[in-house]
């Protein structure tokens, strides 16, 4: 009984540690850092990086931002949802807000794109599936990501970040053409 | 006043004040806790698409009580039950200022139930983490003030009750490892709520109208250093409980102080900087910043918990090898007391913690990693793995060992109670499992219906998606069965166990008499003594003291890095980005 009794130095520093546990401390050690260092070689090495461009904003003015390029490039309309196509390697403006996400974004296989979010009111997730990219979208704040799609085919946005009692109806859609 | 009765089981020595103080909190633990688990219910049966059972308002009203229940009140409702016996049983102290512990308790029971009125009023479905800018009620907010100033208060009647041991000298050397662990637990408990606090209340005043704003990003980052480090507040306390338990049952004492205790103040120093794992895909954060939070500066805390995952299993091997069970590398695990739901209810809560919490959590983590997985139903399946599995079936086991010592009563049932861990950690591991693996395609989290009903568009999951998801609720649903069997055997001990000799008697505190007189008859207790001292040969003696758990914890890292890997592998399939 000895876990829950003070130990029987008084000066329990000086009490030699086991093989077992400086071998597995040792370990463990180098394990740690290797998983640590992962991170900037991927910065270095790997191509799935999240830019830390953003910028404060406000719904009001990301909305103008949006509504300048819906204007300029609409090609089509889906549902009351109008279908942009901006070309390639331009800034392309997604807006989340209630339960939608506005515009449809109109992509071209293998070009990249400056991909500008944030929400117009309460929190949201953008969830790009099948591909499973994952990103948290807010108020107030304008999230810019360079994005190059490497498959063609229609792709859905889904919320997932709970954004009250619509939040299952909150579905957007990018097309990247081949 | 002779003001001490001694357990003539355990030899523990309990203070009146702080264990009618442990009993009180551990009961309001367990009604929370049942209230979180039939909320549990309403939200598996919900997401298994097949069955879908509460329309959406009530979806998401029984998703926040569910979180807030079991995560959050049952939780540290039962820590403090945890620190007051860390302090003053272990210690063989009397409470320091136990009206104030009283006051605490009030304040926490007061919130508790305010937030919960707030919260099934259905006015107040903004989950647990109440992200804003979408509102809550006022009173959601005050409530969980309330209850946060109450734990602090606990917090510090520990730190007193510490105090007053070493100024009367109850024990003698240092505290032990077991009380240790607690302190560190009570340290990160008075930062958290420190964060809550620098957040909650400027949100509660934006709710009656006083601000008119809050940013939603600066909101997200003190939230979790609240919301994050209190995750961490219940490793610390599982992992103490988990030292006492060994030690209970076999005797156990840690192989070495320094690196047991060690690893616990590792957990002081880095544990808190993980609230950056829920900010690694927010707009606005740097990248340095986010590596070094996100990884515990070097994963330092990880090599906490790794060196845990040895030093825990491993002092119990060397504690059964003492005794004879040298059989081989396992002889000391196979021949252990599996029929014993304090044992089992443990050791599952320390594999499934490390193999599948543990590894889950720090791939997640993983700074780019974190792009195929944030806010998929991965990241419930990891907490699940961590707090219900993990925290939950270990303070379950200590309940085990609790009726009898605290309470002074026998098992209400005890085939049921000892059936109870597998079919709890069974269930769980089936809902963990299959999460995983549909977050892996992409499910999404707190989310009503993945088949997107009334959407202007339409998307369609997997059909193994859908397939993964209904083998987890079922598994969700055998969770709360082995909830449900937990609550019937606390319950049934309190109401119905067999009284044993010298009860305390909580039942009159409900003006129920007492079957046995309640024997309060030590004025103090005898100092407590350092542990007898081993044999200089057995410190760190030539071979392995234990052989088994090193393997294990071998099997442990292969695993790791495996899963690490596939995960970089799966991320470098998705578009570039950058």
């Amino acid at each position: 009984m000895t876990s829950f009794q003070p130990p029987a130095d008084r000066i329990w520093w000086n009490t030699p540690v086991g093989k077992d546990e400086i071998l597995w401390i040792g370990i463990a050690l180098v394990w740690c850092l290797i998983m640590f260092f992962m991170m900037p070689y991927w910065h270095v090495y790997g191509k799935q990086n999240l830019s830390t461009e953003a910028y404060q904003t406000t719904p009001k003015k990301f909305l103008a931002s949006v509504d300048a390029m819906v204007e300029k490039y609409q090609t089509g309309e889906e549902k009351g949802i109008p279908i942009v196509s901006p070309p390639a390697g331009s800034d392309v403006y997604l807006a989340a807000r209630l339960w939608s996400w506005y515009p449809i974004l109109e992509l071209e296989k293998d070009k990249s794109y400056r991909l500008h979010l944030s929400s117009l009111d309460w929190q949201h997730g953008f969830s790009l599936q099948p591909v499973n990219i994952n990103l948290q979208v807010i108020p107030g704040y304008e999230m810019v990501i360079n994005i190059t799609p490497d498959q063609s085919g229609d792709f859905a946005v889904v919320c997932n970040e709970f954004c009250g009692i619509g939040h299952h109806t909150m579905l957007g859609k990018i097309i990247v053409k081949e | 006043m002779a003001q001490f009765r001694v357990c003539p089981d355990s030899g523990f020595y309990f203070d009146k004040s702080a264990e009618q103080l442990m009993k009180v909190n551990a009961v309001a633990g367990v009604v929370c806790l049942l209230i979180g688990g039939i909320m549990a219910l309403g939200v598996v049966l919900t997401r298994w698409q097949t069955i879908h059972l509460l329309p959406a308002d009530m979806f998401y009203t029984a998703l926040t009580a569910h979180g807030i229940n079991a995560l959050i009140f049952w939780i540290i409702f039962f820590e403090m039950a945890v620190l007051y016996f860390a302090a003053s049983t272990l210690l063989r102290c009397r409470l320091a200022g136990p009206r104030w512990a009283w006051l605490g308790f009030a304040l926490m029971i007061i919130g508790a139930v305010m937030n919960n009125i707030a919260v099934f009023s259905g006015k107040s479905s903004v989950m647990m983490t109440s992200y804003v800018p979408m509102q809550a009620q006022p009173h959601f907010y005050l409530g969980l003030i309330l209850f946060a100033v109450g734990a602090l208060i606990a917090c510090f009647v520990f730190l007193g009750t510490l105090v007053i041991a070493k100024a009367e000298k109850t024990y003698e050397g240092s505290v032990p490892l077991v009380t240790f662990g607690a302190t560190v637990a009570a340290i990160i408990a008075v930062f958290t709520i420190a964060s809550g606090a620098i957040i909650l209340v400027p949100t509660f005043l934006w709710s009656i109208g006083y601000i008119n704003h809050i940013d939603a990003e600066v909101y997200r980052i003190i939230w979790w250093a609240m919301g994050h480090s209190s995750q961490q507040i219940n490793v610390v306390a599982h992992i103490s409980i988990w030292y006492l338990i060994i030690g209970i049952l076999f005797g156990a004492r840690p192989m070495s102080e320094k690196v047991s205790r060690s690893a616990f103040l590792l957990y002081i120093f880095f544990l808190q900087l993980a609230s950056a794992h829920h900010i690694l895909v927010d707009p606005g954060v740097g990248t340095e910043w986010k590596i070094f939070n996100t990884s515990y500066a070097m994963y330092l805390a990880v090599l906490a918990s790794l060196i845990h995952g040895l030093t825990v299993p491993g002092a119990m091997e060397v504690a059964q090898r003492k005794k004879g069970l040298t059989k081989g590398l396992f002889e000391w695990l196979r021949k252990a007391p599996w029929d014993n739901p304090v044992f089992s209810g443990f050791f599952i809560s320390l594999v499934v913690f490390g193999f599948i919490g543990g590894i889950t959590g720090v791939v997640m983590g993983t700074e780019q990693i974190n792009l195929i997985i944030h806010n998929t139903i991965y990241v419930p399946a990891h907490f699940h793995a961590t707090v219900v599995i993990g925290t939950t079936s270990t303070f379950m086991a200590l309940t085990y060992l609790l009726i009898p010592v605290l309470f002074r009563r026998g098992l209400f049932l005890p085939k049921l109670a000892m059936w109870q861990p597998y079919i709890f950690g069974g269930g769980m591991v089936l809902l963990v499992l299959f999460m995983l693996g549909a977050g892996t395609l992409g499910v999404s989290r707190r989310h009503w219906d993945m088949g997107f009903t009334g959407a202007l568009l339409s998307f369609e999951y997997p059909g193994t998606a859908y397939m993964m998801m209904a083998i987890g609720a079922i598994g969700g649903v055998l969770g709360v069965i082995g909830g449900a069997a937990y609550i019937i055997v606390t319950v049934g001990s309190l109401l119905f166990g067999k009284k044993l000799e010298a009860s305390a008697g909580i039942l009159e505190s409900f003006g129920v008499k007492a079957l046995a007189p309640s024997v309060y008859n030590v004025e103090r207790p005898e100092t407590l003594a350092m542990a007898e001292k081993l044999p200089v040969e057995e410190h760190g003696s030539s071979g392995f003291e234990a052989p088994g758990t090193f393997i294990l914890a071998m099997l442990l890292l292969v695993c790791f890095v495996v899963y690490y890997f596939i995960n970089w592998d799966y991320l470098s399939s998705v578009w570039p980005m950058g």
